[in-house]
């Protein structure tokens, strides 16, 4: 690393996950001068976070993380192997329409110009609002995975998991082996994987392994005798933090005590990029969160941008390899290095690949469909932890004639603070959508300007390689103040 | 065809306030907005509610905008009025940091005193440092308005909508004006929402305004710009008074919420077209710059947001308040400038004065649409 005056790069690759290194790996090789940014001191992403050191020196934290996150190793030694320039540790706070991202570095920031951008940011967890989630000791179950992974903590206090989706039971499992002790599962899916599920069976062939490997971790819970029950209308109760979890479940109220509540309602794509970009985006129904609209090349609706991976959709680890791929090969063929007809040809495989992975991803969306509380939350929940508007709040002022989301934003300050949006703006979309009976599409997005990490004043008064010739303001009446705009 | 009496094209706080006024004097105005109430210059600019430092000829309606800020439980009753968010005595201080700016201001103050206003004054160092004790040593005094403050204008705007809705004024969002027609009958507004049949049009059209004067021939400039704002994390209380800067690019106030609005007139990208603004990182570090210079406190903040309003520029700096050059009952009030927003409370009154008794009693000639050439030029600029 570093130049931190770097002007320029061909290809800049943001997020350092499977579908980035898998990208920056073959941008390389094919010849693109290629730099990935990514905020973590290592490769992988969040699914292989760590993977570099976990592999080599923590053997029984590598036991418990499993087989499928070993795979990471591979692919982060190929990206350390290829000519693609690496800037860990890096945070990029804007991206422009011209290509030109905003990075800051080790207490610098400055800016470097693109001739092309791939977006590899990944997903995020669903936010989960459910009464009481904005207690001390309630935090998403990929947060706590993260954890374990990237310094090997795990729970030492009564935990619950609640929520649904693959990973939910796997962080469950891994905790499991790991020590933790759970006091219970509590799924909310409202589809099971032994009931309707089975109906998309034929979906399935070929992905065996995949089901069976849910279902063992579902099985070793068992034999451990973690309870594992179905419930809905969660809520977090405590004073200080969390001390139980109560749901409905059996046509009544239960109570499991709990100092640490694990939630998590599958992952959405990190679109706040794309969204401050204002790329065109679809509201994904079968997900039930944004994505950016991209062709079969990743490309977005601006000439300079492509995503790839989950930030496009989600689509999984294995996927976004092949996603990252296939966005590195029209990124070689737009900046000259290979033909259209080289392009197509090696994507070929790759898109085999992806054909094989879809039927499973379609078996996932069908069974894990959010809970209730997703997409309606009670009206005294928090919707906005950082300015903590709650619900009802919003459905007030929807109803004294608000119809935009933004209106929302301004008045109540819902997506204002220090996350800028990440924990709110889909549910706020939402709870929109739903009292004014129209669809996502409809009611859109938070108007997002950069930057889209939050940004140190001091690093803004030093930007390096800032465009002096750029006229910073506008000095109507020059040499007089008082005629000023 | 919806037939009233007057007809407000924009929903900003002028048109807003048009709309009380007109309903004051017991006319039924309808308010068509392109998009939604305050979405742009209204909504999202800096909230500063200034006399300091404007072009003289804005004193007087500047200092009648004061006095119905200070009371602006009479205009909205108190409801609305608190969910402004005004906080007025706090002053607003330009700050010197050398002596050419110190000279500058007692000149200026010298000036206003000659023209009759005492509002504006020259502080000293320690002065400053009383009032603004987080300010670096570099910052040697500067000059103050102590009535001036700062409101949320958002809900300001909000509030002026809600209040022209209790005195029965129809407001009609994503109601785009497509065209203006003068017939034997009064004023015919065509929009993408049906048409309006009226015997006065008032034009506060913002950024958009010329083109509503296009539709009856009438030409303005078409300057626009986007201010750019940034905003920070939530800090612990610091500062009273807004903060303007003289020669340097800055004006920043500590919002009731915590969080820290840096500004000033940082340009951002404006596209009139796509009715929206991008900022531009470039042109925010002198702004950076400049806080923290002033400002060492804000070494610990941090930017989580920023944005850009679009917004009408004449090239005098100062906007158009009259009657149309060639329609009779079309009123503009519009071009604003990036400074229109303290005006809000007395614009609209103006307005009701004009089309009402066909004279105010604030003088408004400097304003007047017929500083313009017919085909929208400034003959001699303002120097």
């Amino acid at each position: 690393m570093t130049d931190a005056t770097r002007p320029n790069c061909e290809l800049a690759i943001v997020g350092g996950g499977p579908a980035g290194m898998a990208a920056a790996a073959l941008a390389a090789e094919l010849g693109v001068e290629t730099v990935l940014f990514d905020e973590q001191p290592t490769p992988g992403g969040q699914v292989y976070r760590n993977i570099e050191a976990n592999s080599r020196t923590r053997d029984a934290l590598r036991d418990i993380l499993g087989a499928d996150y070993a795979k990471g190793l591979a692919l982060a030694e190929h990206f350390r192997s290829s000519g693609a320039v690496y800037e860990p540790l890096s945070a990029v706070w804007q991206v422009s329409a011209g290509g030109k991202l905003g990075v800051s570095q080790n207490g610098k920031a400055y800016l470097t110009k693109a001739r092309r951008v791939i977006l590899a940011t990944g997903a995020m967890e669903r936010p989960f609002p459910i009464p009481g989630w904005t207690l001390p000791g309630v935090m998403g179950a990929g947060a706590a995975q993260t954890l374990m992974k990237a310094s090997g903590v795990v729970p030492d206090r009564p935990t619950i998991v609640a929520g649904s989706g693959p990973l939910a039971y796997l962080v469950a499992f891994q905790l499991m082996k790991a020590g933790t002790p759970l006091n219970g599962i509590i799924d909310t899916s409202e589809k099971s994987v032994f009931g309707a599920g089975l109906a998309a069976i034929p979906l399935l062939s070929g992905f065996a392994g995949d089901l069976f490997k849910g279902l063992s971790w579902i099985a070793a819970l068992r034999k451990m005798r973690v309870p594992i029950l179905k419930g809905r209308k969660l809520a977090a109760e405590g004073v200080s933090r969390v001390e139980a979890v109560s749901f409905e479940s059996g046509g009544r109220r239960q109570r499991l005590p709990a100092s640490i509540l694990l939630l998590h309602e599958g992952v959405i794509p990190n679109n706040q990029i794309t969204a401050s970009l204002r790329c065109k985006h679809v509201w994904d129904m079968a997900q039930m969160a944004w994505r950016p609209h991209t062709d079969e090349w990743g490309a977005t609706s601006l000439d300079l941008v492509a995503v790839a991976g989950d930030g496009a959709g989600i689509g999984g680890s294995r996927a976004a390899v092949h996603r990252g791929r296939l966005a590195a090969l029209d990124a070689a063929c737009r900046l000259g290095r290979i033909s259209r007809g080289e392009r197509d040809e090696r994507a070929r495989p790759e898109r085999r690949a992806l054909q094989r992975e879809a039927p499973f991803r379609t078996f996932l969306d069908r069974i894990y469909r959010p809970a209730e509380a997703v997409r309606r939350p009670l009206e005294d929940t928090v919707v906005c932890r950082c300015e903590e508007v709650t619900a009802g709040e919003l459905r007030a002022l929807v109803g004294e004639g608000f119809t935009d989301i933004n209106q929302l934003k301004s008045f109540s300050r819902c997506g204002m603070g220090q996350c800028q949006g990440r924990m709110c703006g889909s549910t706020v979309a939402g709870i929109l959508a739903e009292s004014l009976a129209t669809d996502m599409e409809s009611v859109g997005y938070y108007r997002l300007r950069l930057p889209v990490k939050p940004l140190p004043v001091a690093l803004l008064a030093e930007l390096g390689n800032a465009d002096s010739g750029s006229r910073p303001s506008l000095q109507v009446v020059e040499g007089d103040p008082s005629q000023r705009i | 065809m919806t037939a009233t009496d007057a007809i407000v094209i924009g929903g900003g706080i002028h048109g807003c306030c048009t709309a009380i006024n007109l309903a004051l004097r017991g006319m039924r105005p309808i308010v068509l907005e392109k998009n939604t109430v305050g979405r742009h210059a209204s909504g999202v600019n800096a909230g500063g509610v200034r006399q300091l430092m404007r072009h003289t000829a804005e004193v007087p309606l500047s200092i009648a905008a004061m006095d119905k800020w200070e009371r602006l439980d009479d205009l909205l009753g108190p409801e609305l009025a608190k969910n402004c968010e005004f906080i007025g005595g706090v002053g607003q201080i330009g700050i010197a940091e050398s002596e050419a700016e110190m000279e500058w201001c007692r000149a200026r103050v010298a000036e206003m005193r000659s023209l009759g206003y005492e509002f504006e004054e020259v502080i000293d160092a320690a002065e400053l440092r009383r009032l603004v004790p987080a300010a670096a040593d570099i910052c040697r005094g500067g000059i103050i308005s102590r009535r001036d403050g700062h409101a949320n204008p958002f809900r300001t705007t909000q509030s002026f909508r809600s209040r022209a809705e209790q005195l029965g004024v129809r407001v009609m969002e994503r109601t785009r004006v497509t065209g203006l027609e003068k017939g034997d009958g009064g004023w015919t507004v065509a929009t993408d929402n049906g048409a309006f049949k009226a015997d006065v049009v008032v034009n506060c059209g913002g950024a958009w305004a010329w083109q509503v004067a296009a539709m009856v021939g009438e030409h303005f400039p078409k300057t626009h710009f986007a201010s750019t704002l940034m905003v920070t994390s939530r800090m612990p209380h610091f500062i009273d008074p807004v903060v303007i800067g003289i020669d340097r690019v800055l004006s920043f106030k500590q919002t009731e919420a915590g969080t820290v609005v840096i500004g000033g007139g940082i340009l951002g990208d404006p596209d009139l077209d796509a009715e929206t603004a991008d900022t531009v990182a470039d042109r925010m570090v002198v702004s950076a710059q400049t806080v923290y210079e002033f400002f060492p406190i804000l070494r610990r903040a941090t930017i989580v947001r920023s944005w850009a309003g679009l917004e009408a520029l004449m090239p005098d700096v100062i906007p158009v308040i009259g009657p149309s050059r060639v329609a009779p009952n079309l009123w503009h009030a519009f071009g604003f400038s990036g400074h229109g927003f303290q005006l809000g409370p007395i614009v609209g009154s103006v307005i009701a004065d004009l089309v009402a008794d066909g004279k105010c009693a604030i003088p408004i000639a400097a304003f007047s649409p017929t500083r313009f050439t017919l085909d929208g030029k400034l003959p001699s600029p303002a120097h």
